[in-house]
């Protein structure tokens, strides 16, 4: 068998080895979307019970912010209910709304509640966190309806 | 690919909400999950039949770099290794049909590039025997193919005996009761049954023989799964903190110890310390995934360290391997050949690989089986090895992702466990060959030549592919869940063990679990079916 012609199946061979990896890739991206969708959805479904029997007085309390809904972006439409656990927000699997977006950082931000407000604070993100027009740098009280933009995601807090 | 967006299929107002809203119905919401999750076999069938394709062409580049002809033991070959994946895809399709996509095809590309090897390496000693006047030996690779019809029919009848995973946990103490019978059979017959090259792990009936600890592999994930799902409270009970970590009570240590002494007494009595490793490593891991406290890992790492300082200081084969660990070259055309001779083929290859064919792998002893990944390191290179390596992280990282995605605990700890069990499994052979960890002498999953291993990793890939399946089965196919109806009257028992304890208890950040694990508020309702599970 020629030389050149060993070399070339030979580098033939292994490109398709890696196009194969790269389809596998490829399908593991694809699930993602289903993932994070999945994600987002459970624990608005599985939370509300929870907080109302465990702290009552927070049910209780009409004035406060209930939900977090997200108002633009991929996940837009998805809803969470606030029930005093914090918040997190970003790429990581096990965050509470997971974002499949390439402006978005793993652990990117988080929601947290002290006293009867909630606070967002940017967790060293890497594009920043905006709360209606100003970059997030400590903890900052967010209001009702104003927008938290994380990359392409918006998302308020809704009473 | 249908992207999640607006769940109800609303926007952003209100109006798309009061679906996910309601609560304690896990099944409203789900169906906006359902319309994303294709069953996805399009996708398999595809990548199936890349991996054919990749197998057809490294089998006609060896032939041809070998100067063989075509020969029609070679179409018999690749025939029956796509007719052995079309019956796997077909029976997917049938008894499984929202498993995984990607579980299979890896799992086939990577018996198809040994079976290349494997062969490859016949053609080597068929050369060899001829040149030597012996009789022609046996082909390895027919052998092989057998061996991997045998494995599809296990897979397949995985899939059609379990058809819920779930059942599994209620033979959680069989399978490790027969897992421990299957682990022990070696030590107890006689030498001459059970030895093979210095290791008593066979047993040998006839013409075949069997590696019983592959197979024990998957009965023990198995009954550590349904063990720590029930037993969980008791690894999870506060100790003292101590170096920021919460450690166990010196008396809730009994399991981990009894986990100990039969790694112990695997390393000494059956002279294996591979299976030792790897038996401890799935143990350690489970037991980690299922209290999230790396006290437990430490602690075992430390007495199974002592334990195996012990086993070097009085075993005198467990000396052998260290002190060729430690310098492979110190008594080359001894003990050390084996490994160096691996090493210099893995040098000979370099970054890009001989080619398929034009290695010479044969030279290191047992070329086709504990050391197929220098043969295979020689002649496809860094870049090809690290393809492989790859395409087992991705077999592993597809498991754990079911795991991460299944709803009930027993799955999530099943899954874990197998996918765990695989990664380690490379890791302590890979990591053997190279000589960063002392060379065991375990087979790679699905590559290497050998029956018992290519049988039970393909059964434990079925395993997977359940898990898998019920992960991602859209709701309105399953079963009304207990949680919706406690009224359910005939709930198997393996469900209501394992139901209640949702993902949430799994999922770490969110729920502060970081903080104190059992006091989550779903361990008191978690507890009352396992109660229920006692009593019967």
């Amino acid at each position: 068998m020629p030389e050149l012609v060993l070399q070339i199946t030979r580098a033939g061979f292994l490109a398709l080895l890696w196009l194969f990896v790269l389809a596998a890739l490829r399908v593991v991206r694809s699930d993602l979307y289903a993932a994070s969708g999945l994600r987002a959805a459970a624990p608005g479904g599985r939370r509300p019970p929870r907080g109302g029997t465990s702290k009552p007085a927070r049910g209780g309390g009409r004035s406060g912010p209930k939900a977090l809904i997200v108002t633009a972006g991929a996940l837009a439409g998805t809803r969470i209910a606030l029930d005093g656990r914090p918040i997190m927000i970003g790429r990581a699997d096990d965050s509470t709304l997971v974002l499949d977006d390439d402006y978005a950082s793993t652990r990117h931000a988080r929601i947290s509640q002290s006293g009867d407000d909630w606070y967002v604070e940017d967790l060293g993100s890497t594009n920043g966190t905006y709360l209606d027009r100003n970059k997030v740098s400590g903890p900052t009280r967010v209001p009702l309806g104003t927008p938290i933009r994380i990359g392409k995601t918006v998302i308020e807090l809704r009473s | 690919m249908t992207r999640p967006t607006a769940p109800g299929g609303a926007g952003p107002g209100p109006a798309g909400a009061p679906g996910i809203e309601r609560p304690a119905d896990r099944t409203a919401m789900r169906p906006a999950v359902a319309a994303a999750v294709s069953t996805r076999r399009g996708v398999e069938l595809a990548l199936l039949g890349f991996a054919a394709v990749i197998t057809t062409g490294a089998l006609v580049l060896v032939e041809a770099n070998q100067e063989q002809e075509l020969t029609w033991t070679l179409l018999y070959l690749g025939a029956a290794y796509m007719a052995i994946l079309a019956a796997a895809h077909v029976a997917v399709r049938k008894f499984a049909p929202y498993a995984d996509p990607l579980v299979l095809p890896l799992a086939a590309l990577l018996n198809g590039l040994g079976l290349v090897m494997i062969h490859r390496v016949d053609l080597a000693r068929i050369a060899r025997a001829a040149s030597l006047g012996n009789d022609e030996p046996t082909q390895e690779a027919l052998r092989q193919v057998g061996w991997t019809a045998i494995g599809i029919v296990f897979f397949v009848g995985m899939l059609v005996l379990v058809p819920d995973h779930r059942t599994l946990a209620r033979y959680g103490y069989t399978a490790g009761f027969v897992g421990l019978v299957l682990l022990a059979l070696p030590a107890v017959l006689p030498a001459s049954l059970s030895e093979v090259n210095g290791a008593r792990i066979w047993i040998r009936l006839g013409p075949a023989s069997i590696q019983p600890g592959e197979f024990a592999k998957i009965l023990f994930v198995v009954f550590f799964a349904s063990f720590l799902v029930v037993k969980r409270d008791l690894f999870t009970s506060a100790g003292k903190r101590f170096l920021g970590m919460t450690f166990p009570r010196p008396r809730d240590l009994g399991p981990l110890l009894v986990a100990w002494g039969v790694a112990m007494a695997v390393l000494v009595f059956e002279s294996d310390l591979g299976t030792s490793l790897m038996f401890f490593g799935i143990v350690l891991v489970m037991l980690y995934v299922a209290t999230e406290r790396i006290s437990w890992v430490i602690i075992g790492l430390v007495i199974f360290g002592a334990g195996a300082f012990a086993a070097w200081t009085f075993v005198s084969r467990v000396q052998t391997r260290v002190s060729v660990w430690l310098d492979p070259f110190a008594d080359f055309n001894g003990r050390g050949f084996q490994v160096s001779q691996g090493l210099f083929g893995l040098a000979t290859g370099g970054v890009g690989g001989t080619g398929l064919g034009a290695g010479r792998p044969e030279l290191v002893p047992f070329a086709s089986t504990d050391f197929i990944f220098t043969s295979l390191g020689e002649e496809i290179g860094l870049v090809g090895i690290a393809a492989l390596l790859l395409i087992y992280c991705l077999l592993a990282t597809r498991a754990m992702r079911s795991a991460l995605a299944v709803r009930d605990t027993f799955g999530k700890l099943l899954a874990a466990g197998l996918g765990f069990a695989i990664a380690w499994q490379v890791f302590v052979v890979v990591g053997g060959v190279i000589n960063l960890i002392p060379n065991t002498g375990i087979t790679a999953p699905f590559v290497s030549y050998g029956g018992s291993s290519l049988v039970a990793n393909y059964a434990l890939v079925a395993l997977v592919l359940r898990v898998s399946n019920a992960a991602r089965q859209p709701a309105s196919e399953k079963r009304p869940s207990p949680a919706a109806g406690p009224s359910a009257p005939l709930a198997p028992l393996a469900e209501a063990s394992t139901e209640m304890v949702q993902r949430d208890q799994v999922r770490t950040p969110p729920s502060g679990v970081h903080h104190q694990e059992p006091a989550g508020p779903a361990a008191p309702t978690g507890r009352a079916p396992r109660g229920r599970t006692r009593g019967e």
